[in-house]
């Protein structure tokens, strides 16, 4: 117990000390992330069952995304994770500038990310394969369009991806809401060596962000890689 | 693997830059090698190589991104159990599919 009331700059009063009140946090973002595990983890099961049910349209499926661009997003990503723990690692050490300069970066990759995600969208929207009624015509997609038997199947996958990616997406407009937000607590000089929790617990977000993308990439965009392009079968 | 000898410091190694940068490195290598590897037609193994290395990226980056490393016992314990929880989620619910005898077999051709 505390016997009288030092204040410490950014200790909340129900903490006895600035260990004990990160400890708190770091805890609690783990318990949220542990319901984002799980909550992820049900889209990839749906993956799995229906990719065992229509192994063919999932192949061909895969085939119709953007390699390049999903290659593409997977590094800025990664560049992104870095940048993210560079900045937590100088919110650590007090330095303001360079806090501030890798949390922009971090920013910047993640804007990055969505422009490129709305690109392979809007791309599959205008080839009507996305998966909705009234918006879903495979047979005018491509050269020859999907093959029949396969239409159904490929829009079972286009479900999951719209819905697993889009997810995915929600999440980085989120993380972006999150940068921007301690970007300017930043600039108002909110962090300092002893008090840097919100950048260490929005890194850990990130970073968990980041991990699902690492899984998606493979699992939707390169399933279908070592058929021969176009044909799927 | 986490280092449980050091499972109550707070401390993060003195330089954790150079880790950062070894794990940058290794997510880079890893993404070019699960490309590399997808482009070759493996069968069944395909699948399950893209899962490792893609289990290897998470790892890493738990382990030093996320400071799981260093983190207390308690945060290890934490990370642990989730994956533990996803495992229980996944292992059971197929189980339960794939020893159905509904399944719809004549769909499996596509």
């Amino acid at each position: 117990m505390a016997e009288h009331a030092t204040h410490v700059e950014g200790l909340a009063h129900h903490f006895v000390s600035m260990e004990q009140q990160k400890e708190a946090g770091m805890v609690g973002m783990w318990l949220f992330l542990l319901t984002e595990v799980m909550f992820f983890g049900g889209l990839f099961l749906a993956y799995t069952i229906y990719r065992t049910i229509y192994p063919q349209g999932f192949l061909y499926g895969s085939h119709l995304l953007n390699v390049k661009l999903g290659g593409t997003n997977t590094v800025v990503l990664i560049v992104s994770s870095l940048t993210m723990a560079m900045a937590v690692y100088y919110s650590q050490k007090g330095e303001k500038k360079k806090l501030i300069g890798f949390l922009t970066v971090t920013l910047l990759l993640g804007l990055a990310f969505l422009v490129i995600k709305y690109f392979e969208y809007a791309s599959k929207i205008q080839d009507h394969l996305f998966p909705a009624v009234g918006l879903y015509a495979p047979e005018t997609s491509g050269a020859h369009g999907v093959p029949l038997e396969l239409q159904q199947p490929v829009r079972v996958f286009l479900w999951i991806y719209f819905m697993m990616t889009g997810l995915h997406a929600l999440h980085m407009i989120v993380g972006a809401g999150i940068l921007l937000t301690l970007i300017l607590m930043a600039r108002k000089g909110k962090f300092t060596k002893n008090y840097n929790s919100p950048v260490e617990i929005s890194g850990l977000y990130w970073h968990f962000v980041d991990i699902v993308w690492i899984f998606l990439f493979p699992l939707l965009y390169l399933t279908g890689a070592h058929l021969s392009s176009g044909s799927g079968h | 693997m986490a280092d449980y000898s050091h499972d109550d410091s707070h401390g993060h190694p003195e330089n954790p830059i150079k880790y950062y940068i070894g794990v940058f490195v290794l997510l880079m290598v890893m993404t070019l090698l699960t490309y590399v590897v997808a482009t070759r037609d493996l069968g069944s193994l395909n699948a399950l190589v893209a899962l490792t290395i893609a289990v290897i990226k998470a790892t890493a980056v738990i382990l030093i991104f996320m400071h799981v490393r260093w983190s207390s016992r308690l945060t290890q314990v934490i990370v642990v159990a989730s994956v533990f929880w996803l495992l229980i989620m996944l292992s059971f619910t197929l189980s339960d599919y794939f020893t159905r005898g509904g399944w719809p077999t004549g769909l499996g051709a596509y």
